[in-house]
């Protein structure tokens, strides 16, 4: 049930500073139009990464959408995010060909290294760990993708190493 | 003639490195000031051997495989600086016997008659390959909307997204509805796991998706299109946005178009927010309506009352890539391929345990061994061919002793699988088939919309017997209960996801039968694929004692000394596979 998307627990980190008067065009863009519901939520999830509390009432009290209405809709979606995000988000891909490819050696490899559960954001917020349906890369499975780049034909150890390879490349 | 080289550069083969290989060719030109044009494409199907590069030059046309960017230098130094074309990495050519002549050899394309033939961001090329030719005739000879949707009809092309409904009828139906506005949809909404087709003919071939719905907003009267993609796919809807520009600035959109008097069309895409439900078409409606994609009860059908309330046609992305090659060849070219009651062809995504992953366009009738092992080139590693699932989460496992079934609409559904948008997943002897049927039951339970109950607490309560079953708690009468949710979920659903929900699991126990016994009466899992079924133990005659095991095992069941062999308490161990994966000598024993 897609019910199962609502994470109660926050992440635990303090409340991230958001500058909401950058939702102000997107608002101005799409405020009056039908159907904009959708577009006003990808815009505030494209802005800040997710969409914060303070963000859903803005956009609620400037556009007279109600707020369950947009909590109905950010929740039905598996592209929106109620909760803070690491830098980079990794997608492993669970799809068929990924499945029988095994895949879930990728995620519980990458869930040891990076100390965190399927959904969760480390805590420097570096890295946020996800589990999705399908990339449409089956011809190289299995897949991960980081930022735009995609990685296939992976071993557990394989994506560890470019984890952390990304990591060694920040820190430098 | 001038040299071409052309870079493959679709979603896979940039995964592969092409975007490395196409920039050390472009270094290369102009460091060395070579003679010769470099142009990209997108993926002709073979993604087993991405990246590809392809050279034409006076004697013909060369495709290269696995052009990495070491290779590409040594394939430029020999084949255009010495015109000495390397055999050893030609995958295909017309000249001499290469690996994959008989790949390209056994399709017929019609679908992706451009996909790694052209460059898809180019208007022009595509012009130069009878693109928007269709909807010119039709503009020129003043072809009547019904002339046009009986042409379609005669074609005997039916909805390529998985429903099969013959796409015809559905434009006679909305052309038949009069309104001042009306629409046309393109569903580009794959969510099937293991289906790619769309997302290669979006990036390969852009424009003629657009001629397509062109084409059929004419027949209907629409005045409005949507292109609903899901957000996964950057590059299609990259590739996708440069077309409707390019199509405007030509004149191909926007008003009185292709001077047709009265003829007004714009497009502009939608992207989805992420919801398999999506792909229904009332709930793709009601997504681009800014709603929660929830199906509503049909009818009134979208034909009647879609986008807006107002009349509206939706097909899918490969259905819309057929209609200029019909409108253009004509229905009975298009019919001649095919079986009786599915015509034309239909694009196939390859992938799984089969050597050969990439996309296949066959004649309707071809038999899954054929598609498998001919144009699939078997299976990966010399395994035993086990099943291969079509359909995706709405399909299901057709088995080794079917693989003679033909591809077409009836044949397929006949096996209690569906043809569905193309997605074929090879799986080999490796393979469980309780653990497929689990995974693709965790899909629809995620993904079902909760609004009719039995598909809401029906997936969920199957999922649960078949965790029980793959974690050797099964028990007697589980297959009963299956059987007994499936039917009631089946019968009870609103929408296709709900309606279909069951099959996976309805096929697999089906024909793998004895396979659910095993793990019900036996505990054992002869795929060994279910982890809490399958015992762990160490190899004494390989074991070199080195204690990574050890120290990773997180319960500390192994225990030995340095350089002796280790052992594995059974009481202990939690079955985690840690040792398993850990282990550099292959030492631990699955049983």
């Amino acid at each position: 049930m897609r019910i199962s998307r609502i994470n109660r627990n926050e992440t635990g980190s303090s409340p991230v500073e958001q500058d909401l008067s950058l939702l102000d065009p997107i608002i101005a863009k799409n405020k009056g139009k039908k159907g904009n519901l959708i577009p006003l939520l990808q815009g505030a999830q494209e802005l800040f990464g997710f969409i914060s509390k303070p963000a859903f009432e803005k956009l609620s009290r400037e556009t007279g959408i109600p707020l369950s209405d947009m909590y109905g809709v950010a929740t039905f979606y598996a592209q929106f995010r109620l909760n803070p995000v690491g830098k980079n988000i990794i997608k492993v891909c669970h799809g068929t060909a990924c499945h029988v490819q095994n895949a879930v050696e990728i995620s519980e490899s990458l869930e040891e290294v990076l100390k965190i559960k399927d959904g969760q954001t480390t805590d420097d917020r570096f890295f946020t760990l996800e589990s999705v349906a399908c990339l449409g890369c089956c011809s190289l499975a299995p897949v991960m993708m980081i930022g735009d780049q995609t990685y296939g034909k992976l071993t557990g150890n394989e994506a560890v190493k470019i984890v952390k390879n990304i990591r060694l490349a920040e820190n430098n | 003639m001038i040299t071409t080289v052309t870079v493959g550069l679709g979603s896979c083969g940039i995964a592969a490195g092409a975007n490395k290989t196409y920039e050390k060719i472009k270094a290369l030109k102009e460091t060395e000031k070579l003679d010769f044009n470099l142009k990209k494409t997108s993926c002709v199907g073979m993604c087993y051997r991405e990246p590809l590069v392809e050279i034409t030059d006076d004697t013909g046309t060369y495709l290269y495989g696995e052009v990495d960017a070491g290779r590409a230098v040594e394939v430029i130094e020999k084949h255009i600086n010495q015109h000495d074309p390397i055999r050893d990495y030609i995958v295909y050519t017309d000249l001499f016997d290469a690996p994959e002549n008989d790949f390209i050899g056994a399709q017929v394309k019609i679908v992706l008659r451009n996909c790694g033939y052209m460059d898809p961001e180019s208007i022009e090329e595509y012009e130069s390959r009878d693109g928007y030719k269709a909807i010119k005739i039709i503009a020129a000879e003043k072809t009547s909307r019904e002339m046009v949707i009986d042409t379609v009809l005669k074609s005997g092309l039916r909805g390529r997204g998985g429903g099969g409904f013959p796409t015809g009828l559905k434009w006679k139906f909305a052309n038949a509805n009069k309104s001042a506005d009306k629409y046309v949809i393109c569903n580009a909404d794959e969510g099937d796991p293991g289906a790619f087709m769309d997302r290669s003919v979006l990036e390969g071939d852009p424009h003629s998706v657009l001629e397509g719905m062109i084409i059929a907003a004419y027949a209907i009267e629409a005045n409005g299109g949507v292109i609903y993609c899901r957000a996964e796919y950057p590059l299609a809807i990259k590739r996708l946005n440069i077309a409707i520009k390019q199509a405007h600035d030509r004149g191909y959109l926007g008003k009185n178009i292709f001077g047709i008097e009265g003829f007004n069309l714009d497009i502009y895409i939608k992207e989805g927010a992420g919801a398999f439900v999506c792909g229904e078409e009332t709930a793709l409606i009601a997504s681009i309506e800014g709603e929660r994609g929830m199906p509503r009860k049909r009818p009134p059908f979208p034909a009647g009352s879609g986008l807006w309330k107002k009349p509206t046609n939706i097909n899918n992305v490969e259905t819309y890539a057929n209609i200029p090659w019909i409108l253009i060849h004509g229905a009975e070219a298009y019919a001649r391929y095919g079986t009786e009651k599915s015509k034309g062809t239909k694009v196939f995504a390859l992938a799984g345990k089969v050597c050969h992953s990439g996309l296949v366009e066959v004649p309707m009738g071809m038999t899954i061994r054929d598609v498998i092992f001919k144009l699939g080139g078997g299976i990966k590693n010399n395994k035993r061919f086990k099943a291969v699932q079509m359909g995706g989460p709405s399909g299901g496992c057709i088995p080794e002793f079917l693989s003679d079934t033909i591809v077409d609409y009836d044949s397929v559904n006949a096996t209690g699988a569906i043809m569905g948008s193309g997605g074929m997943v090879v799986m080999d002897e490796t393979t469980c088939m309780v653990d497929v049927a689990k995974f693709f039951l965790d899909f629809t339970c995620k993904e079902s919309c909760g609004k009719c109950t039995f598909c809401r607490m029906g997936t969920k309560r199957m999922l649960e017997i078949l965790e029980r079953i793959t974690n050797g708690h099964g028990r007697e009468g589980d297959l009963e209960k299956l059987e007994e949710l499936a039917y009631q979920i089946k019968d009870n659903s609103l929408c296709g996801l709900g309606q279909t929900a069951p099959n996976p699991v309805l096929t697999t126990i089906r024909y793998f039968r004895d396979e659910y016994e095993a793990h019900i009466s036996h505990k054992k899992c002869p795929a060994k694929v279910c982890r809490p079924l399958l015992t762990y133990k160490v190899d004494e005659e390989k074991c070199t004692g080195c204690l990574v095991c050890q120290k990773n095992c997180p319960v500390k069941a192994i225990t030995g000394e340095r350089k002796q062999p280790h052992h594995i308490d059974q009481e202990l161990c939690t079955k985690c596979g840690v040792c398993f994966s850990k282990c550099k000598f292959q030492s631990i024993l699955l049983s």
